[in-house]
Formats: structure tokens, C-alpha cells, sequence
């Protein structure tokens, strides 16, 4: 009976040392399910190759993406060893622990943050903001940017019934009004026997998609967070005068220029009402582009893509994320070897090459870098005047505050626009009162 | 003695347990058994719910765990309670209760009544009502987006063909006022079939023997049915009640996938606002004070109602 149990607890002690090393050579990413995603599946098989280590992939659909990996870090769940995780969520990832800082692997390695566009830096990876402080390396740079449908843009049919209507000449709008009057001039009108809308702009309710859309305007009309960076002092600065022109502008586009039932839309939708021939032109990030431009039925010639237009002031909603190593992982060092990796310059052009949109200088200030992709000018464009939403630790309950309040207003008809602005800073008030930061 | 094989089996062999409980008293081994069943109670039902009024009272955050909690005594509860938007949604959860209840035990009872009767075919047609309530309320919710979706939407197009409305030009999940009233739908499309089982239930359990007898007191149909058939039928529509309001008043998925509660806060039922505060906003503490509110309001009023219940069954 002793030498069976003793049998037992050897084959045991076996298996579970062979359980721990598998573990050890295995590697969990998690980010959410998009196309870009794919690209770093292909992209990390040289990692493996190189490393011996397998790698797992978590991807989550955009809706729930941070309910999922934000009660996972939330929870210390051990799932994810790797996070690509919103730009958002540093504050908290830094602020709770979640993330490792990565100073000191940065200068063992010799990572120089200099490496990086210094706008992906500060917003990805660095906490306090602008503190030199990283708990991310920027792995996916990205904007809200616009695409348009260029074929009928070209129409000598269309670009004449546009003149009489309008007066002037149908082109990329250079301005937010002018890409109004655009979308107004294409709702409802009819194109090879098929009813056709303006725009395609994010409405969605749920998540964070309203907002990401809402901003395209208020920045570019110069919206602020705050009158002193760091102060919270909000009051003149989220409810001043250019930020409600700007929210009754992007109410007046969803009003006269977006498709039927067009009241809860964000990137897949968009994405949809563009692919299905419904749209003149739509918003969306630019990590759809590159499939975009390779669609077989809109993408190609009958494609092109613009930047977000400026009115007051030239901006676009940030996007994008940073890779970090979520400390909970039971193999730190297997994560931060995948990072040492990522960094590299050869590995970040081909990140780009693949689809991925990297962050890199090298990438970047390459010199065929703008005609390596018909949007990649318009990426350089947009990464220069990016804005981000609050990355503090109370994001989520800040997010959803500006989510109830546009959406109440923009699609609800609840109010004036004043008041949408004056109860947001209510909302924020009392989430950064809780906070003690007020 | 002899130590013969079978006497070394016997004394292995553990005692029987009755010999090994002898002693204990026959309130102590029921003590005994339903000890396992009390413990897991106590530790998945009792002690969450104590730890949550705790909560209550506090300004913790479950996604801070490094902040230092704070007792703020009755301000989360007298927070919610003075909430407008809270007001308001418990008002679009009462709207939704009410509606959704009134409608299948309308429409439940008239099904039951129907099916109730004999005729060819009577069992496919059972099967094919009952179909809505046998799927899920996360397929439910989507193929219904779509149905109500303004362009090619099954809905809108019906609405057309029966009204000259164009199908584009009202959106049942968008502004105007509509959402709320295809949540509604919804519900009652799904789950009538749920009210109507148990009304069935109810007819079937009526003897023919009274029928028989009001027959022969030359009652007439119409008084058959006020006086025999609904009172018997009723402690079943009760309990049909019963079901659906509790499983109402937490609904969640269904709506959640149609209308994400919007269009602004239309459909915002309490259930999926608590869910938001909870688990989006992580306001714990809060969230617990709002989730408390609502089990004593559910129930305070399961309570009053079983009550009722009970009173009409004893008639």
C-alpha cells in the first residue's frame, strides 16, 4: 500500500512538474477581436519560432471587451500574461497594480521610449501623464479617422448636382461643416436605383462609441477637459461656448445625415452601413482601413480616406493601445521577453506591413512610410493632433457619464446641448469628489 | 479465539453507521444531515447578502483595492433614494412589469382557453406556441434587432404593408417613444406561451363533472366561465403572476441586447442600471445600497402577494 501511494505521489510530482514547465513556455495575449488582432497572430509566429514559446491569443469583441479584462484585472485573474489594453485604462493599470512598470526592464534592455512617436508614448504608456513613468509599450497606434465613397465622389453626374445644390465643388471635406453638408447633400438621394444615406457616425449607447464619435467634433471645435491641465477644473472648459456649437453640430449630423434607425451604431456598424453600399462616407478607426481598402466590393479604386476635419482647431479622437505585462501573470519573464521582441525595428515594420499599426519612428519617419498605404499620410496626420478621453483610475464611471449624457441629447432629445455639457460636469464633479480629487 | 479469516474480515469492517450514531438523539442526527445543506446556505446565500448591506454602507470600490474604505453611513441609500434618474428608472421597470404581465395573462389565458378544446391539430399547435419560451433570451434579443430594424426589418415591413407607414421612416428601437413598447413585445411574444401552460394547467384540473352539473342548472356559458372557470383557474394566473413579475423585475439580457437601454434612458429597467453602477462604474458600496433597495422591494411585495395568494386558494 506505501509503495503504491508512494508510486503515486512520484508520477504526481512528475506530472505536475511537467504541468508548471508547459505553463512556464506558454504565453496568454488578450486584446480585443479585430482585424489587427489577426495580424499579430501571423506576426507572433516568429516570437514562437524564435522563443520556443507558444503563444495563446484572448481576443473579445469590442462591446465587452473592458467588462471582460477589466474584471479580470479587477479579480487578479491570472488569463492574461500580455494585455493590449485601451489607452484609457493606464491610469488604473498603474494606479491598482495591475501592470508591471516597466522602467527598469526599458533600461536594462536598452528601450528608449525615444524610439516612439511621443504622442503614443504619452497617451499608451505613461502614468501620471507625461510622467516618465511606463507601464506599456505602444504596440498599436490609431485615430478616428474618415472614409468616403471615392467612385461616387467622382461621378460627373453627382459633382454637378452637388455644384447646383451646394454651389461648390464636392471634394474630401476640409472642414466639420463642410463634411455636413456633404452627408446632407447624399441623404436620401438616389445612386443606381438604390436609396443612399450620408454618413455612417458612432451612436452607440452601451460601451464607449458615442462619445469616441462626439469628440471627433468637440476637439476639432477645441474642446478641453479641463481650463489647467491636472486642475479639474472644468467648468468654461467642457461647457463653453465652442464645445456646444459642437455638440448641436454632431446632433445636426445624426439628425439630417445618417441612415434610418441609425441610433445605437458603432465600428461594426459603420463598418456595415459603409460595405453595403448605404453611405457616402463613414467614421471609424483606422485599424479598419487596410480590410477597408482590400474589400472587394467598396474598397480599392472605389475607396479613399480622409483625416478627421479640423473646424476651430485640427484633432482626432485617440485610439489605439499599449502592450503591457499584467502582474498577476505566473510568467513575468516570458512576457516581458515577447515585449523585448515587439520592440524591435524589424519586427514594427513588419507589424505595419502586416496591418498593424505601429508606433515606431523607424516605421513612421520612413520616408516611403506615406505612400506605403493609401491612408498611411492621413495615419501620420491624425497621430499629430490626437486627443484622448480622461485616462484617470475613475475612467469607467467618467466614460459612462459623457455616454448618458450625449446620448440622451444627441439621440434622445433630452435637452439642449448647454445642459448635456453643465450635467456632465455634475456627473464628473461628483465621480472626482468620490475620487478625493475635488 | 481462534483468529479464523472470517473473523478478521469482521472486525475490519466498519461499524454500521446506525451503531456508530447510537447515543445521539434523533434531533441531533437530523441536525446531522441538513448541517452540509445549512452551511452552503449560510455561505452562498446568507453571508453575501449580510456582507452586501455592510457594503451598503461604506464608499468601497471593487476595483481599488489599495483605497482606504470609508464609512458614510445611510449617504448611499439617501443618494439613490432622492435620484432622479433612479425614480425614473424603476418608473420604466414598473411600465415594463406592468404591460408585460397585464398582456401574457391576457393573452396566456385566451391561448389556454382555445387550446383547451378539442380539435385536429390541437397538439402541433401547442408545440409550435410553446417554441418562443424554449429559446434563449440572448437569440431572442438579436434576431428581434433585427426584425425591427427600419430597412429590412420583418417588422417595419408588416407595419408598411398594413398601414401605408413607410417602413424607414420609424425606427421601434430608436427615438420616438417606441422603445419601451417593443421591449414589451418582445416579452409577451416570448413568454405568453410560458402563461398559457400553466392557465392549461388550470383548466385541465377543473372536473367535467361541474360543468356538467351548471348544465344541468341551465347556467349559461358566459356565467360558467365568471363563476366556475376563472376562480379555479385563478390561484394558477396567480402563480403565473408571480413568476413572471419576479423574473421581470431582474430582466436583463433580452433588453440589454435590443436596446442597451436606451434610446437615452427609455428602457434603462433598475436591473440593468444596478448592473452598470455595479460592475462598469464600480461603485461598490453604492451599487450594494441599490441592490438592496431592490430585494426589499421585491420582496416586500412577493410577501404581500403570496399572501393574497394563499387567501384565495384556502376560498
Amino acid at each position: 500500500m506505501k509503495a503504491r501511494l508512494l508510486t503515486a505521489t512520484a508520477v504526481g510530482a512528475v506530472l505536475s512538474a511537467s504541468v508548471a514547465s508547459s505553463q512556464s513556455n506558454e504565453l496568454t495575449l488578450c486584446w480585443a477581436a479585430w482585424d489587427p488582432a489577426n495580424a499579430l497572430v501571423e506576426l507572433s509566429k516568429d516570437f514562437e519560432a524564435q522563443s520556443g514559446i507558444k503563444m495563446n491569443f484572448e481576443f473579445v469583441p469590442w462591446p465587452n471587451f473592458a467588462d471582460r479584462m477589466l474584471n479580470e484585472l479587477n479579480s487578479g485573474g491570472q488569463l492574461c500574461d500580455l494585455l493590449i489594453g485601451d489607452s484609457q485604462w493606464i491610469g488604473s493599470g498603474a494606479e491598482n497594480g495591475h501592470y508591471i512598470k516597466l522602467n527598469d526592464f526599458f533600461a536594462a534592455e536598452s528601450i528608449s521610449m525615444d524610439d516612439f512617436a511621443p504622442a503614443t508614448v504619452y497617451a499608451y504608456s505613461t502614468w501620471p501623464k507625461g510622467e516618465p513613468n511606463y507601464y506599456a509599450l505602444p504596440a498599436m497606434g490609431d485615430a478616428n479617422g474618415w472614409f468616403y465613397r471615392k467612385d461616387w465622389f467622382e461621378r460627373d453626374d453627382i459633382k454637378a448636382a452637388y455644384k447646383e445644390a451646394t454651389g461648390a465643388d464636392l471634394r474630401e471635406p476640409q472642414s466639420q461643416k463642410e463634411l455636413l453638408q456633404i452627408a446632407q447633400f447624399f441623404q436620401g438621394r438616389e445612386i443606381d436605383g438604390q436609396t443612399v444615406y450620408g454618413a455612417s457616425i458612432f451612436t452607440e449607447r452601451g460601451s464607449e462609441g458615442i462619445t469616441m464619435g462626439a469628440t471627433g467634433a468637440l476637439y476639432a471645435w477645441g474642446f478641453k477637459y479641463e481650463n489647467t491641465p491636472g486642475s479639474y477644473d472644468m467648468e468654461g472648459a467642457v461647457n463653453s461656448p465652442a464645445a456646444v456649437e459642437a455638440l448641436e453640430f454632431y446632433k445636426e449630423l445624426y439628425k439630417t445625415a445618417t441612415p434610418p434607425g441609425y441610433d445605437n451604431a458603432y465600428m461594426e456598424q459603420s463598418l456595415d452601413a459603409f460595405k453595403s453600399g448605404q453611405v457616402a462616407m463613414a467614421m471609424n478607426w483606422f485599424a479598419f482601413f487596410p480590410g477597408l481598402a482590400a474589400d472587394p466590393n467598396v474598397g480599392g479604386d472605389k475607396i479613399d480616406f480622409f483625416v478627421n476635419p479640423g473646424q476651430n482647431v485640427a484633432a482626432s479622437t485617440l485610439g489605439g493601445q499599449g502592450i503591457s505585462v499584467v502582474s498577476y501573470s505566473d510568467n513575468v519573464e516570458g512576457a516581458l521577453s515577447y515585449i523585448k521582441w515587439f520592440a524591435q525595428p524589424d519586427v514594427q515594420a513588419k507589424w505595419w506591413s502586416m496591418g498593424g499599426y505601429s508606433c515606431h519612428r523607424s516605421v513612421l519617419e520612413d520616408p516611403n512610410f506615406v505612400t506605403s498605404a493609401p491612408f498611411a499620410g492621413d495615419f501620420l496626420e491624425a497621430m499629430n493632433g490626437v486627443q484622448d478621453f480622461w485616462q484617470e483610475p475613475a475612467y469607467a464611471s467618467l466614460l459612462l457619464a459623457m455616454q448618458d449624457r450625449l446620448h440622451n441629447y444627441v439621440v434622445a432629445d433630452q435637452g439642449t446641448a448647454q445642459e448635456a455639457l453643465d450635467g456632465l460636469i455634475a456627473d464628473w464633479t461628483e465621480v472626482f469628489e468620490d475620487e478625493g480629487k475635488l | 479465539m481462534t483468529d479464523t479469516p472470517i473473523l478478521r474480515v469482521a472486525r475490519a469492517t466498519p461499524p454500521p453507521l446506525a451503531r456508530r450514531l447510537r447515543g445521539l438523539s434523533d434531533r441531533a442526527i437530523a441536525w446531522l444531515f441538513v448541517a452540509p445543506t445549512i452551511f452552503l446556505l449560510l455561505a452562498i446565500n446568507i453571508f453575501p447578502l449580510i456582507w452586501t448591506v455592510r457594503l451598503s454602507f461604506t464608499n468601497y470600490a471593487a476595483n481599488r483595492p489599495g483605497r482606504e474604505v470609508e464609512w458614510v453611513g445611510l449617504r448611499n441609500y439617501e443618494r439613490i433614494l432622492t435620484s432622479e434618474a433612479i425614480w425614473s428608472n424603476m418608473q420604466t421597470t414598473a411600465h415594463f412589469l406592468f404591460w408585460t404581465i397585464t398582456l401574457q395573462v391576457i393573452l396566456g389565458f385566451a391561448l389556454a382557453w382555445l387550446i383547451n378544446r378539442k380539435f385536429k391539430g390541437n397538439d402541433l399547435l401547442t408545440t409550435l406556441i410553446v417554441l418562443p419560451m424554449m429559446l434563449s433570451p440572448a437569440v431572442v434579443g438579436n434576431f428581434w434587432t433585427f426584425l425591427y430594424q427600419p430597412q429590412i426589418g420583418l417588422f417595419n415591413y408588416m407595419v408598411e404593408l398594413l398601414t401605408g407607414t413607410p417602413a424607414s421612416s420609424f425606427s421601434m428601437l430608436g427615438p420616438g417613444g417606441l422603445a419601451k413598447w417593443s421591449i414589451i413585445i418582445v416579452d409577451t411574444w416570448m413568454w405568453t406561451p410560458f402563461v398559457m401552460l400553466i392557465c392549461l394547467a388550470g383548466l385541465r384540473s377543473i372536473p367535467d363533472y361541474i360543468y356538467e352539473a351548471a348544465e344541468v342548472d341551465r347556467a349559461s356559458k358566459w356565467r360558467q366561465f365568471w363563476t366556475l372557470t376563472v376562480p379555479m383557474v385563478l390561484p394558477f394566473l396567480m402563480l403565473a403572476v408571480l413568476f413572471r413579475g419576479i423574473e421581470n423585475f431582474k430582466m436583463f439580457d433580452m433588453v440589454v441586447l435590443l436596446t442597451g437601454g436606451g434610446p437615452g434612458n427609455e428602457t434603462l429597467l433598475a436591473s440593468i442600471d444596478l448592473k452598470r453602477e455595479a460592475f462598469e462604474k464600480w461603485r461598490t458600496g453604492y451599487s450594494s445600497a441599490y441592490a438592496i433597495i431592490l430585494f426589499v422591494t421585491v420582496f416586500g411585495l412577493a410577501s404581500i402577494y403570496v399572501k393574497a395568494l394563499n387567501k384565495v386558494k384556502e376560498r
